[in-house]
């Protein structure tokens, strides 16, 4: 095993490298590109076995992977932000398809305005479609949680295809000591690609039949979809043990760090909760019992799992780098799904925070952890808060200043 | 933890700067991050990368707000305030500017209690995204002023990160970063540690409540005119694609519609012309062209040539 820097995009490709896949259907997007160049320059110089092909657009891409995974090879793909959205017509279709392969997305906020930074509006925007999620924090999660990303979508039981998600900046174009596992040993831990009764060729064409007439086979068609991804829940935690055996890494579907005694939680996913870490640190050493609970599987929702997690602490903070208009942070909801009617459940608030790769400093988790004190005495949450500064409103001001000026010129003119 | 913020313009190396460092604390048996902060992703652009040196895990992410160090490479960064260069210093930062004037001038200018060193200038230079060796200066003298990193392991550090480039071009940045590392030896140890936040003793954020605002103020709407066509996009490059008129087939399309930013226009006589107000020099006409008449030459021997012609 050799351990070494390398930035969450080449830990992407490393993971691919590893899985030995054998078809990589590409299109480029910030902050994601890194990770099809690397693979494009190994298989251009032969340290990759792969077939690698630059599409016309994402839709093709998606449609490509899936094609390619019925005709039973390993395909791997990336993307981000926008190009997942114009892919999203065949990223439910695929799922449809029961085609195991990876795709790995690096989020990034989506348009509009457009923005190149981190933000989950567009790995929740595949939330419903069957793709299994896994949320990375680190570096070395994204190598490993390729590998295990397959074992997940290629088990008979599962068999969807599987998301690995990144955050733009903030772990793409970041580097951090990674563990690599040897090939051999990757291998034997992934293992080969059974694509059962998939079976496509090129040299034969065939037609999928993919129709159905009234709500009957349709609904029967979905819901198996649905008890699959369910079932991965199971699967995941042989499949965690088995790679805890084989590489001494243990990534439970729920990563908990202090969480013994903790009565003030911070509920988050992806590579900010880092810095929760930290925070929850801080605390620590100040005497806050503080605890930390990140979701590593989103999809399938380890709903159960969080709701015993949570049970009888005092109050919880969920923290979204996302926004569903109209309704608020999509984890919040779905922890308050989650915990509802539970007995014994702490009161659970929300705030949004990291949109467009807005920081998230270590004072607004103390300040966080101290609305949730005065929460728990008050007997109940404050309305959700945006984390948006005094300061950041000024110089929002100054800009609608300028775009004022810019606009009367226009009218002018 | 060591925090290191390393601010220049695009292509002056600033991301390899802190590749070379963080590969550099890496071999010191250091955990590391490092990490570059695109903005406009082009050439001149402010452009900064920071690196995070602990002797355990590193879970703090994003740009650093309090630095130990900061090391500017165009001195000229420095009283741009969207180059971010002063932001987050303190008495405990370290200010290394890449500059001709004394520590003494930078000092009275920017009236900081930062401790403020130079790194000598070497010669001028008319393009500023070419200052030579700055990035492997740059992380050099920060190594030094850490006193954690051997000489011989920044060494090691930079020939590694700078594994492609040619053994003369990599003999060469290695001699002038050791040069600098020697002279800022007699500072190591300048740059220390800094440590975490309080959770006990903090300034508490200051948020707002966000204001409902309608649509005719919250999006307000700014429609300017054919603005792309007054923005001369050929000072961003670097290599000038140039027709060579005898061997050209005159096909009229092909290199016209491979320009991505539609920047060859077909002339009534059927041959095709470079527009270079807003040719960027991505050079896909010269890979496209069949009878390869399209040539690449370096801009500034370009600029040069015309310079000439002109006289």
């Amino acid at each position: 095993m050799t351990r070494k820097l390398l930035t969450g995009n080449s830990a992407a490709a490393w993971g691919a490298r590893l899985a030995r896949v054998d078809y990589i259907p590409a299109f480029p997007i910030t902050p994601q590109t890194e990770i099809i160049e690397d693979l494009a320059a190994w298989t251009d110089r032969g340290e990759m076995d792969a077939r690698l092909v630059t599409l016309e657009s994402e839709h093709s891409m998606i449609t490509a992977a899936g094609a390619a995974a019925s005709s039973g090879v390993r395909a791997f793909t990336a993307t981000s932000s926008q190009g997942l959205l114009y892919g999203m017509e065949m990223v439910y279709t695929v799922a449809g398809w029961r085609t195991p392969f990876v795709m790995v997305n690096v989020s990034r906020g989506l348009a509009s305005p457009i923005t190149l930074e981190s933000d989950h509006n567009d790995i929740m925007a595949a939330r419903d479609s069957g793709f299994l999620q896994i949320h990375c924090a680190t570096c070395q999660e994204i190598a490993d949680g390729v590998l295990i990303a397959y074992r997940l979508a290629e088990h008979p039981d599962v068999r969807m295809p599987a998301i690995v998600n990144l955050d733009g900046f903030y772990l793409s174009f970041t580097r951090e000591p990674v563990d690599l596992a040897e090939v051999s040993q990757a291998s034997a831990f992934v293992g080969e690609y059974d694509p059962e009764n998939l079976q496509f060729k090129g040299n034969s064409p065939l037609s999928q039949a993919m129709a159905v007439l009234g709500g009957g086979p349709y609904s029967y068609f979905r819901y198996e979809a649905h008890l699959a991804v369910q079932r991965a829940l199971s699967v995941y935690d042989e499949i965690i043990d088995e790679f805890e055996d084989r590489f001494g890494r243990r990534y439970d579907m729920i990563d908990s760090y202090q969480m013994q005694d903790a009565e003030y939680v911070f509920v988050m996913l992806g590579s900010f909760s880092t810095k929760a870490r930290d925070a929850v640190d801080s605390l620590r050493d100040a005497g806050w019992k503080a605890g930390l609970l990140r979701p590593r599987l989103f999809r399938p929702f380890p709903q159960q799992q969080l709701g015993q997690l949570l049970q009888g602490r005092r109050a919880v903070a969920v923290i979204d780098q996302n926004i569903s208009m109209g309704m608020g942070g999509v984890l919040h909801s779905e922890l308050a799904t989650a915990l509802y009617g539970a007995s014994d459940a702490p009161l659970l608030a929300s705030y949004i925070g990291g949109l467009g790769g807005r920081d998230i400093s270590q004072q607004e988790f103390f300040a966080i952890a101290d609305e949730l004190r005065q929460a728990d005495e008050r007997g109940e949450v404050a309305a959700p808060r945006l984390l948006y500064t005094e300061h950041e409103l000024t110089e929002m001001r100054k800009l609608q200043a300028i775009a004022q000026a810019e606009h009367a010129e226009i009218q002018q003119n | 933890m060591f925090r290191i913020r390393f601010h220049g313009r695009g292509g002056q190396g600033m991301k390899t700067a802190s590749r070379i460092l963080g590969t550099a604390f890496f071999k010191a048996g250091y955990e590391v991050q490092d990490a570059p902060r695109y903005g406009a992703e082009r050439r001149g652009a402010p452009i900064f990368a920071y690196v995070r040196a602990d002797r355990t895990a590193i879970n703090e992410r994003g740009v650093i707000d309090r630095p130990d160090l900061v090391c500017v490479a165009d001195d000229t960064l420095v009283g741009m305030p969207a180059a971010g260069v002063v932001q987050g210093m303190d008495a405990h930062t370290v200010l290394l500017i890449n500059s001709h004037e004394t520590a003494e001038t930078w000092q009275q200018r920017l009236n900081t209690e930062a401790s403020i060193l130079i790194l000598m200038a070497t010669e001028d230079v008319e393009d500023r995204a070419e200052l030579p060796y700055i990035g492997s200066r740059c992380a050099a003298a920060a190594a030094a002023l850490t006193n954690v990193i051997e000489r011989e392991t920044l060494a090691e550090a930079l020939t590694e990160e700078l594994g492609h480039l040619p053994d003369d071009v990599i003999g060469q940045n290695r001699d002038i970063a050791l040069r600098a590392f020697d002279d800022m030896a007699q500072h190591a140890g300048l740059v220390a540690p800094g440590g975490m936040p309080s959770a006990s003793d903090y300034d508490r954020p200051e948020w707002i409540e966000m204001p409902f605002e309608n649509a005719a103020i919250s999006n307000l709407a700014i429609h300017a005119g054919a603005t792309s066509v007054m923005v001369r996009t050929g000072l961003w490059r670097t290599m000038r694609p140039v027709i060579n008129y005898p061997k050209c087939s005159g096909c009229a399309w092909i290199c016209s519609t491979y320009c991505p930013d539609g920047a060859i226009n077909v002339r009534a006589d059927g041959y095709p012309e470079i527009d270079y107000d807003h040719c960027k020099g991505c050079l896909v006409c010269v890979a496209q062209c069949p009878p390869h008449a399209i040539e690449s030459i370096a801009e500034h021997v370009a600029r040069e040539q015309e310079a000439e012609a002109s006289s």
